[in-house]
């Protein structure tokens, strides 16, 4: 258990810091993938098998895609990049380091002796669907209508508008 | 087994997503550094309901929500990053200053 903690915490530390610090904007998207399905890795372990599995699909299968088009897209630099971050990273790299400190350090002083149980024992996904579409309905309605606004919004955004001369040249064909 | 080795990779996760949002200049790098600090309170969640044993789903329910959540985002996120590069030829950060009086 210690042991299976301690080599998916090493990959996901890793990679996420490579994500934030790699000279190659793909390779962070790559790193990003690293990241997720080794924390899919980790919500297994903390017997959230069906949340795994949605984040392997949603995030590596439709999130980074979308990221690497993204990349693909705004032509980013590929290759080795010095432009990449600011000049001030000094200053982000000290509040990050505080932060770490402070959410790390409060989290050791309210929780050092909480326990986790239920590892390794499996939770029924019918629970969480009888959670979903019972207590959570409300919340669950409004998110699906979050996300649908959210996509039309995405294609309004993204889509290219005809010009006024563009247009009657279409009609006219 | 405690709580806290989560709770510490999980802020750690924060912190370097804090970094590349401060740090990076390309807007498609900032959008990843979020998905980083969302994937942070992702195992937060996840690690809080193990707290409770598997009787209580609720926190995967919330890590769902926040899954969508962050979806929606990204895809908004990528697409005013797209409709930008359109405008200004550019992904840099530092040359969106259309706004700025």
């Amino acid at each position: 258990m210690t042991a299976v903690f301690g080599l998916l915490a090493g990959v996901i530390a890793f990679t996420g810091f490579r994500v934030v610090t790699s000279r190659n904007v793909m390779h962070s998207a790559l790193y990003l993938t690293g990241t997720l399905g080794a924390t899919a890795g980790l919500f297994i372990l903390l017997s959230a098998e069906f949340v795994a599995w949605v984040l392997i699909m949603v995030y590596i299968g439709a999130v980074i895609v979308l990221f690497l088009f993204g990349v693909m897209i705004t032509r980013a630099p590929m290759g080795r990049e010095a432009s990449l971050d600011q000049e001030q990273r000094g200053f982000a790299a000290m509040t990050a380091g505080l932060l770490f400190l402070l959410l790390a350090g409060t989290s050791i002083y309210a929780f050092k002796d909480t326990d986790l149980v239920g590892i390794g024992e499996t939770v029924d996904t019918a629970d969480l669907g009888f959670a979903l579409l019972g207590r959570f309905v409300l919340p669950f309605e409004i998110i699906s209508f979050l996300l649908l606004a959210a996509l039309v919004g995405g294609i309004v955004l993204a889509r290219k508008d005809l010009t006024p001369l563009e247009e009657e040249e279409r009609n006219a064909v | 087994m405690s709580v806290v080795p989560v709770l510490i990779l999980s802020s750690a996760l924060f912190s370097f997503g804090v970094y590349g949002l401060l740090a990076r200049r390309n807007a498609v790098m900032v959008l990843l550094a979020i998905e980083l600090m969302l994937n942070a309170v992702n195992i937060n969640l996840i690690a809080f309901e193990s707290v409770w044993g598997t009787t209580n789903v609720i926190g995967q329910v919330f890590t769902i929500f926040m899954i969508t959540v962050a979806a929606a985002e990204v895809g908004i996120g990528l697409a005013i990053v797209i409709l930008v590069f359109r405008n200004r030829a550019t992904a840099n950060l530092d040359d969106f200053n259309l706004m700025k009086g």
